[in-house]
């Protein structure tokens, strides 16, 4: 049986819609990224902050903050938070340390994600100066303490009275650079 | 609904039908393809169903017995993707190839060479998926729902032979559905309306929309793994910047229609068969078919509910609480309906019916526990346990499969010309009956009561349980040998011939050709009152 004309349009037509919903499936992933960038609901959100912006103090109020670290599979380092909690209100600038250590006998490149819970709560942690903006660079058998320093912004909701931040060290390379990671690098201001 | 007026002329005389196997590798016939998709189907039913024996005599008492746990793993995998992608989803290409064109008066398929592509390219996909368990380090072993990082950072290398099959089988459905839609879209007889269609030919339709939707989806995520895996991507990988909860949004993007995908097809057999043995028309035709739209389109909605316990923001978790809260009103309007037509109507229990009548009591009870695990907060005692494995058994099994069936029985005569052993199908009933409930009933209360889902062992209060759950699998995998039988009867034509009507209440055009139906139907389309 031949094919008739109005069949071709309709095949040109169902093609163009499975070419379409198969990039779709592709186009979710940056989707799935901006959406998480504005709700902050996976938790990974970094937020870039300048000390020039610091808040008034919020004194009427505590929160907690806890630090937990986890090595990721296939990394041999050991990652520690020095300072596994603190409390403080929200506007005031915080120093806390985490100390790497590079056991192997080569150069070696670390980079730490995090991730708050609960997730919307990582849209207020202000972070001026942490090791998970870029890649860290270890040396052979060096131990390195980072500082990190944030401050909560004094429009995190009221029902959020604690809140943990784990970071994950990944190995992402030895001996030679890698390109930093995109999240690493995120900025929401520059949204 | 339509009556037919028309002289059936011998159709068998128009041109030679090659023989042997060049007849069904180079057949582009509707009917034979139909019956290649139906038998292909068959046989993987037959061998998922022998990886589901293994998993239920490895579980029938606590402890490791008869197979590794790796094993074990493979086994749960592989049994998923078969039953899903080469039972289920063939059958009712199947079903769908033999039917649509009968149904809507058209000669054949819109797309006959593509038809016969699609059919050939699955052995292949499944003979990729089957010969990666025989290779060094096994088959897929992570789930069938293959989750980031279970089939990226812990799988074995047959990964990629698992991502080309789902590919195939992808590129299969996406064929099959482009055709159902060109056909039904096209080739309607004059006079066969929109609202005229068959319910059978309307649910697939819906279908074949589904799965031009959501296919690519899943072979734009598999690929992902993919090259997550081999080529150093980072899609699902946090130290490169993914997410590996973006893998599960992903998935069940695809993963919810695909349900639908399974189940809709179902309710157009069903909507077929209960007016036949009640003799009353379809209560609602209308409101059926715009049932069937709204699940469709809520299917899209939804998908997050497989995924309450990933640590979603209470707006999303009651979002998709209710959307999928929501579904149970058109589903509940499909099963008012069909309890409606048989209001009153004059009952016959022939086998069809008895399958019918099974699947809307079991099915339901399938939806009620599928709302029972949309409740959020419930489901974080449910996820993951024995208590899902009980509702998709229920809604797959007395289901989808259970309307395979009972289609089967329905046109089983139209297609052979001779009534099958109506014995061996009672006996089929029964026995599938009685022990498919013996085998997932007890897995409501397993779960329940704690037992997790895809592990080889468990606790020793469940033992009782799963003794009964296994006696249940044996019984209800060996019941299928009786209908294996049956079917390999009627098609060496054992049995009463049947005449054009075959079923005395039985209304549309399918049965207004000859019984066996001839090779070639409606060159001269029928008339359509």
């Amino acid at each position: 049986m031949e094919t008739k004309p109005d069949n071709k349009k309709l095949i040109y037509r169902l093609c163009i819609a499975v070419a379409f919903m198969f990039g779709f499936g592709f186009a979710l992933v940056p989707l799935y990224d901006v959406f998480c960038q504005i709700t902050g609901i996976n938790g990974r959100v970094v937020v870039n902050a300048s000390e020039d912006e610091l808040q008034t103090v919020d004194e009427s109020r505590l929160v907690t903050v806890e630090f937990i670290t986890r090595i990721a599979n296939g990394n041999n380092m050991t990652f520690e938070a020095l300072t596994k909690r603190v409390q403080l209100h929200p506007g005031q600038l915080s120093e806390v340390a985490f100390t790497v250590k590079n056991p192997s006998d080569v150069q070696a490149y670390a980079q730490a994600i995090p991730s708050v819970s609960p997730g919307q709560a990582s849209l207020f942690l202000n972070k001026t100066e942490c090791f998970c903006f870029q890649q860290q660079e270890l040396e052979a058998n060096e131990t390195v303490t980072y500082p990190m320093k944030f401050y909560l912004d004094r429009d995190l909701p009221h029902s959020i009275s604690l809140l943990t931040v784990s970071y994950t060290l990944y190995k992402v390379g030895t001996g030679a650079v890698v390109s930093v990671s995109q999240e690493g690098k995120r900025n929401v201001e520059s949204l | 609904m339509t009556t037919l007026v028309q002289e059936q002329d011998d159709h068998d005389e128009h041109h030679a039908i090659p023989t042997g196997i060049k007849r069904w590798l180079y057949t582009t016939n509707h009917k034979d393809i139909g019956t290649l998709y139906l038998w292909f189907a068959f046989i993987m039913f037959l061998i998922g169903g022998a990886m589901a024996m293994v998993i239920r005599a490895e579980l029938f008492q606590p402890g490791l017995q008869i197979v590794e746990p790796h094993f074990f793993n493979q086994m749960t995998t592989v049994h998923g993707l078969i039953m899903v992608f080469g039972a289920v989803m063939p059958a009712f290409t199947g079903l769908a190839n033999w039917m649509i064109p009968l149904m809507i008066g058209a000669p054949d398929m819109a797309l006959p060479r593509m038809n016969n592509l699609s059919f050939w390219i699955l052995p292949f996909a499944f003979l990729i998926l089957l010969m990666s368990l025989f290779m060094e380090g096994g088959g897929p072993a992570f789930g069938w729902t293959f989750y980031a990082p279970l089939s990226t950072t812990y799988s074995g290398d047959s990964t990629a032979l698992f991502v080309f099959s789902v590919h195939i089988m992808g590129i299969s459905s996406i064929m099959g559905a482009i055709n159902v839609i060109v056909t039904i879209w096209n080739m309607r007889a004059p006079g066969m309306t929109w609202m005229k269609m068959p319910l059978f030919v309307w649910t697939w339709f819906i279908t074949a929309f589904l799965l031009i939707a959501v296919m690519p989806v899943l072979a734009g995520v598999v690929t992902m793994v993919l090259t997550d895996k081999f080529f150093g991507t980072s899609f699902f990988d946090a130290a490169g910047g993914g997410d590996p909860v973006m893998f599960q949004h992903i998935f069940w993007f695809f993963g919810h229609p695909e349900v639908y995908i399974m189940i809709l097809p179902a309710f157009g057999v069903i909507s077929a068969i209960v007016p036949t043995f009640s003799r009353k028309k379809l209560f609602g035709y209308s409101s059926m078919v715009y049932a069937t739209a709204s699940i469709a389109l809520l299917s899209f909605v939804v998908w997050a509910h497989h995924m309450f316990t990933t640590g979603m923001p209470v707006f999303g978790e009651l979002f998709f609480m209710y959307c999928t809260m929501l579904i149970s009103v058109p589903t509940g309007v499909k099963v008012f309906n069909w309890v409606a037509t048989m209001w009153r109507g004059s009952i016959s229990y022939e086998v069809p019916m008895l399958f019918a009548i099974a699947f809307i009591i079991l099915f339901t009870i399938g939806g009620f526990s599928g709302l029972m695990l949309a409740i959020t907060p419930a489901d974080f005692q449910y996820h993951d346990t024995y208590f899902v494995v009980a509702h998709f058994h229920y809604v797959l099994v007395t289901g989808a499969i259970f309307s395979i069936i009972a289609g089967t029985y329905y046109w089983l005569p139209k297609w052979t010309g001779v009534m099958y052993d109506v014995t061996l199908a009672r006996a089929h009933f029964w026995c599938s009956l009685i022990s498919v409930n013996l085998l997932f009933f007890p897995m409501h209360f397993v779960g329940l009561a704690g037992m997790p889902r895809r592990i080889p062992d468990y606790s020793i209060q469940f033992a009782d349980f799963n003794q009964w759950i296994s006696i249940g699998g044996f019984a209800f995998g060996l019941s299928q040998l009786i209908f294996l039988a049956l079917l390999i009867k009627a098609c060496r034509k054992k049995g009463k011939p049947v005449d054009t009507q075959v079923w005395e209440g039985a209304e549309g055009l399918e049965w207004q050709v000859p019984s066996p139906a001839p090779y070639h139907t409606f060159d001269k389309p029928p008339e359509i009152k």
